[in-house]
């Protein structure tokens, strides 16, 4: 039980950050919520891979301990997490020219393209 | 060395090395970036043909970066795939082809397209990384591999979308296509990580040949099919859609469609090559054809109403998309059953399949010729437009050739794929032909609206100045409009060469499995 509290805190900020985007109006706090959920997919990946008592998956330097944790979702989240970081940056800078062209972040308020 | 085996590595080569060399490149002038991104793009076509050809002399291609050779897919001692696995079957490499036409008519129409445009070096840099991500979507072998070409088209698409960046309307469809495609790629990256979990692989045929039906693969199921259905434009999902295709410089819409064709490509390639015979019960097949006619019939409605030119060529856009998932939805619901695959099922997916290459081709061309219209009048709305055939004879004649292969008309291609799809959804039900009927009538009607109010009536005073747009968009266009008349001219050659090996790779699931894991199912 004890084991999977971390995909039950993984579900939860996924949830959060989820409802969070459907609710709020304010484009900073989506661009927040979003954030959110790719910190949840990381830590999914991370919790993934972890062995208990296992050691850094070095080869050579895990010593007399046999179990390492899992490499391969450590690279995976690496990835994702350079990923995440050029679309929250792409996202603030949309968020910026937004604000200059219609003076408000009301997602309500910014609705030329409709019908 | 041959040659041959590293043309798949060399296809993401081309454009990825194109991406960066470009902000050097469009330092030395106006000329050699032209030079850079039609000539690159060029390469990237004939690479793609070449790959093409040897995928269907030599069956499954697959390339392992990294590895001591080409294709040891399994080194000694492992039982799973360990490197990152490029594979390219006959589907791929069908879409591939598809995709680097689009590619290469769209960056011939940029060149002059966006010569009064500044910050063409970002330009053509976001042009080759979005070329680059949708054919690593194409040929790649690995989920994870997937989730990142995903990413790397994304944001280049997100970036193009928002090129004009002093229009409002730009930014704002940016910024919709942003908040969706990373909330779906979030989501498809946790349908990755619950595979990898469960069966210790990331290698689309090495957890294809472990997997057992059960309630993680489900969730993981309908996580990737909703990500992807949104990526490519169906239904519930295809908001964003329209905004996009309609914001983005042409050129751009152009290799757009062929970025949603990729998405669907993975939504294929999941439900044929990872789950197949495993797919338990008819529910996902159903989902997908219910999809498909949603998106064809909303789409079409939506487009009908339009006045604005390429947001009704995007609305047509979803309501296209149906088609394919109308007829590959039908293929995947006989997959199990011999009789019914033999008797419409393998038709269906013809039919799918070779929408696939016209939709591409057609939709390239009328974003291009709507691009021009904008370019030599400076006009979106139809209804200030008016006449322009005398002006403009070369695009509303290849305009006219899009138009009626959308519309279905005999004897274009889209005519032919429309029917195999029609002939063979009405052996599962009469009302699925009955909607694409209809739905074909509506987009004809709707085509007939454009060229008349287009090019069509008096010439109106504003206009006298309009001269035909230069030769490189029309070139551009040139390229495409071969295309659809290719597959207009010889549709058996096209259907039993390009059409016919793509569907019988994509049912052959033990084939792709078998390419990476050694014919060990």
């Amino acid at each position: 039980m004890i084991g999977n509290a971390p995909f039950f805190v993984v579900g939860l900020l996924f949830l959060g950050g989820l409802t969070a985007i459907f609710i709020e109006k304010n484009l900073i706090k989506i661009a927040i919520a979003i954030g959110i959920i790719s910190s949840a997919v990381n830590l999914f990946l991370v919790a993934l891979g972890y062995r208990a008592g296992g050691t850094a998956p070095i080869h050579f330097l895990a010593g007399e301990r046999t179990v390492m944790v899992l490499p391969t979702p450590q690279a995976m989240t690496l990835t994702a997490i350079v990923i995440s970081l050029a679309t929250t940056a792409f996202l603030l800078s949309l968020i910026m020219l937004v604000y200059r062209h219609y003076g408000t972040l009301d997602v309500d308020e910014i609705r030329r393209l409709r019908g | 060395m041959n040659w041959n085996d590293h043309l798949p590595a060399l296809l993401l080569m081309i454009p990825l090395f194109g991406a960066f060399a470009a902000p050097l490149v469009c330092l030395l002038g106006k000329t050699m970036r032209n030079v850079l991104l039609v000539g690159l793009s060029f390469v990237t076509l004939l690479v793609a043909l070449l790959l093409w050809k040897s995928v269907l002399a030599g069956g499954i291609a697959v390339y392992v970066m990294g590895g001591e050779s080409f294709n040891l897919t399994l080194p000694s001692g492992m039982a799973l795939p360990i490197r990152i696995i490029m594979e390219v079957d006959a589907f791929s490499a069908f879409m591939v082809v598809c995709g680097s036409i689009a590619s290469f008519a769209g960056a011939l129409f940029s060149t002059n397209y966006m010569e009064k445009f500044t910050g063409l070096g970002r330009f053509v840099s976001l042009y080759f990384l979005l070329t680059l991500g949708m054919l690593g979507m194409m040929i790649t072998g690995d989920f994870f591999n997937f989730f990142i070409f995903i990413e790397i088209a994304s944001i280049a698409s997100f970036g193009l979308v928002a090129f004009w960046r002093d229009r409002p309307e730009a930014i704002e469809a940016s910024l919709k296509y942003t908040l969706v495609s990373q909330v779906g790629s979030m989501i498809f990256l946790i349908a990755a990580g619950a595979l990898y979990g469960k069966y210790n692989a990331l290698n689309i045929a090495a957890i294809g040949s472990l997997l057992q039906f059960g309630v993680m693969e489900k969730i993981a199921l309908v996580f990737i099919i909703g990500t992807l259905a949104m990526k490519c434009g169906s239904f519930p999902m295809h908001m964003w859609l329209p905004d996009a295709y309609a914001e983005a410089p042409s050129g751009v819409s152009c290799l757009l469609v062929a970025v949603s064709q990729a998405s669907l490509y993975g939504l294929m390639r999941v439900c044929f090559s990872l789950y197949g015979v495993n797919l338990g019960g008819s529910f996902i097949p159903w989902m997908i054809i219910s999809m498909g006619l949603a998106s064809m019939f909303f789409g079409v409605t939506m487009a009908v109403v339009q006045h604005e030119i390429k947001r009704l060529i995007g609305y047509h856009s979803v309501s296209q998309v149906g088609y394919m998932l109308l007829g590959l939805g039908v293929g995947l619901l006989v997959l199990t059953d011999a009789h019914g695959m033999a008797e419409y099922g393998f038709t269906a997916m013809k039919g799918g399949i070779f929408h696939i290459f016209n939709y591409t081709m057609y939709k390239g061309l009328l974003f291009l010729a709507a691009g021009a219209i904008y370019y030599a009048t400076g006009k979106r709305d139809l209804n200030e437009m008016g006449g322009l055939a005398r002006r403009m004879p070369f695009t509303t004649a290849m305009f006219v050739i899009a138009a009626a292969a959308i519309s279905g008309l005999p004897p274009f291609n889209g005519f032919v794929s429309k029917l195999l799809i029609y002939e063979s959804v009405f052996a599962v039900h009469p009302a699925l032909t009955v909607v694409a009927l209809l739905t074909s009538v509506l987009t004809l009607a709707s085509f007939v609206k454009v060229f008349q109010t287009a090019f069509l009536g008096p010439e109106k005073s504003v206009f006298t100045g309009v001269r035909e747009v230069p030769s490189g968009m029309l070139f551009g266009m040139g390229v495409l409009t071969l295309a659809v008349l290719g597959a207009t001219l010889f549709p058996s050659w096209t259907l039993s060469n390009l059409v016919e090996p793509a569907a019988k790779a994509l049912v052959d699931q033990a084939g792709y499995i078998g390419a990476v894991m050694g014919g060990g199912l």
